[in-house]
C-alpha cells in the first residue's frame, strides 16, 4: 500500500513541474510538440530510475562531506549511457532533443530526488520513487505539449520514437487555424503560466467545486 | 564586425533565457529580489566565462587528441562543479559580506543549466576560440539583463491583485511570455 502511495505523491502532491518549479528548461523547450515531449520523458525515466536506484544502494558507502559530487558523477554517467543509446538506436529523438538531453545532468528533478529521497531510503522505495516522478513528470509534460501542439498547429500527431517517417497516430482539429504563437518561445512560457494555474484550481479544490473539472481535462 | 554580431545576438537575439530555455530555475528562483538577482548574475558572468575558457581547452586539447569525447559530460560537469567550490572558497576568504550576501545560490550555479548549456553549445556549434570568448561573454550578460529586468517587474508584481491561483509562479511565468515576445523583436536587429 505505501509503495502505491510513494507513486501517487509523485504525480500530484509532489508534482515536480506544475507544483514545485524544478527542471524548468526542458519542460520549455522540448513541449513544443508532443512527439519531442515523449522522447524527453523516456529519457528522462530511464536516467531517474537508473540513478535513484544506484545512489540509495549505495548511500551506506559513500562519506557526507563528498556526497555530491559522487552523486553527479552517477547522474553524468546515467545520462551519457542514455544519450549513446539513444543516438545509436533513436536517432529522431536524438536530434530534435539536441543540447536537452545532455543537460538531463544538471536537471534540478534528478539531483533533488537523490538528494532528498534516494540518499535517505530503501532501493525499492527509490525505486518507487523514481516511477512516481517519472509519471508525474510525464504527464506534466505531455499535458502541455498536446496544449501547445493543438492550438500551434491544430492537430496532434505523434511520430514513432525510432523512425522520423512513420507517425503512430494523427488528429486533425481546425488545421487551417493554427496560432504558430504557441509553438513559439513566447508561447511555450504563457502555456506553462496558464497551465500551472489551472494545476493549482485543480490541487485546491475544496475552494471551489465548479473549477475542478476544468482542472482535469488540462 | 562579425564578433560583434554575434555578441548581440548572444545578448539579445538568443537570449539564453528566454529563447534558448536555459537557466530558467534562477530566472524564477532567485529574481524575487533585485539584490540577490544582482548577485547571482555576478556570480553567473564570472563561473560561465571561465568554465566556457576550461572546457574549451580541455575538449580540444585532451579529449579530442585521444579520441575520448564521449566523456565531455562528466568532464564538463566535474570542472564546472570544481569551479563554483574554488569561486565559493575565493570569495568566502576575501568577501565574507559578498558570500553572506549570495548564500545559498553559490553552491546552486553548478546545477544551473545555462553554464553547462554554454560549454556544450561552444562546442556544438563550433565556434573557434574567438568566437568562444564572444558568446560566452555575451551569453551571461543576456542572462544578467533578463534577470534584473525581471526582479524589478517581479518586486511590482508582488504587490498587484492577481487571481488567487494565479499567485507566485504562474503569474511570472506570464509576464516571461511578454518579455520574450519583446525579444522577438530584436530578431531584425541583426
Amino acid at each position: 500500500m505505501k509503495k502505491i502511495e510513494l507513486i501517487k505523491s509523485g504525480i500530484i502532491k509532489e508534482n515536480p513541474v506544475f507544483v514545485m518549479f524544478l527542471g524548468t528548461c526542458p519542460i520549455l523547450a522540448t513541449t513544443n510538440s508532443l512527439t519531442n515531449a515523449v522522447g524527453m520523458t523516456a529519457a528522462f525515466t530511464v536516467v531517474l530510475i537508473i540513478t535513484n536506484t544506484i545512489i540509495s544502494a549505495m548511500r551506506k558507502i559513500v562519506p557526507d562531506q563528498i556526497r555530491i559530487p559522487v552523486y553527479i558523477v552517477v547522474i553524468a554517467t546515467a545520462v551519457k549511457f542514455c544519450e549513446m543509446m539513444l543516438n545509436a538506436y533513436a536517432l529522431p529523438v536524438y536530434e530534435s532533443l539536441g543540447v536537452f538531453l545532455a543537460l538531463i545532468v544538471v536537471n534540478c528533478i534528478v539531483l533533488g530526488r537523490a538528494e532528498a529521497f534516494a540518499s535517505k531510503n530503501t532501493v525499492t522505495d527509490s525505486f518507487m520513487d523514481a516511477i512516481g516522478v517519472s509519471i508525474g513528470f510525464g504527464i506534466s509534460l505531455i499535458a502541455m505539449s498536446a496544449f501547445r501542439e493543438i492550438l500551434g498547429t491544430g492537430e496532434l500527431q505523434l511520430k514513432s520514437l525510432f523512425d522520423s517517417e512513420k507517425i503512430v497516430f494523427q488528429i486533425s482539429m481546425f488545421k487551417n487555424y493554427g496560432a504558430s504563437f504557441f509553438t513559439s518561445g513566447a508561447g511555450a512560457f504563457l502555456s506553462f503560466g496558464l497551465l500551472a494555474g489551472l494545476f493549482n484550481i485543480y490541487k485546491n479544490k475544496p475552494v471551489k467545486k465548479d473549477t475542478k473539472k476544468k482542472g482535469q481535462v488540462k | 564586425m562579425e564578433l560583434f554580431t554575434l555578441f548581440i545576438s548572444a545578448v539579445l537575439i538568443n537570449n539564453i533565457i528566454l529563447t534558448k530555455y536555459l537557466g530558467v530555475c534562477p530566472f524564477l528562483g532567485v529574481s524575487k529580489s533585485l539584490k540577490s538577482a544582482f548577485g547571482m548574475s555576478l556570480a553567473v558572468i564570472f563561473v560561465i566565462f571561465s568554465s566556457s575558457i576550461i572546457t574549451y581547452g580541455i575538449y580540444y586539447k585532451v579529449l579530442v587528441p585521444y579520441n575520448m569525447e564521449y566523456l565531455d559530460l562528466i568532464t564538463f560537469i566535474l570542472v564546472i562543479a570544481s569551479l563554483v567550490q574554488f569561486v565559493e572558497m575565493v570569495i568566502k576568504k576575501f568577501s565574507p559580506p559578498l558570500y553572506k550576501a549570495l548564500g545559498v545560490y553559490l553552491p546552486l550555479i553548478t546545477t544551473n543549466c545555462a553554464v553547462l548549456g554554454t560549454a556544450l553549445l561552444n562546442i556544438r556549434e563550433g565556434y573557434n576560440f574567438s568566437q568562444m570568448i564572444v558568446n560566452s561573454i555575451g551569453v551571461p550578460i543576456g542572462f544578467m539583463l533578463v534577470m534584473l529586468i525581471f526582479a524589478t517587474i517581479r518586486e511590482r508584481l508582488e504587490l498587484a491583485t492577481t487571481v488567487k491561483h494565479f499567485k507566485g509562479n504562474p503569474i511570472s511565468l506570464i509576464t516571461a511570455a511578454i518579455m520574450a515576445m519583446i525579444m522577438l523583436g530584436f530578431a531584425g536587429v541583426v
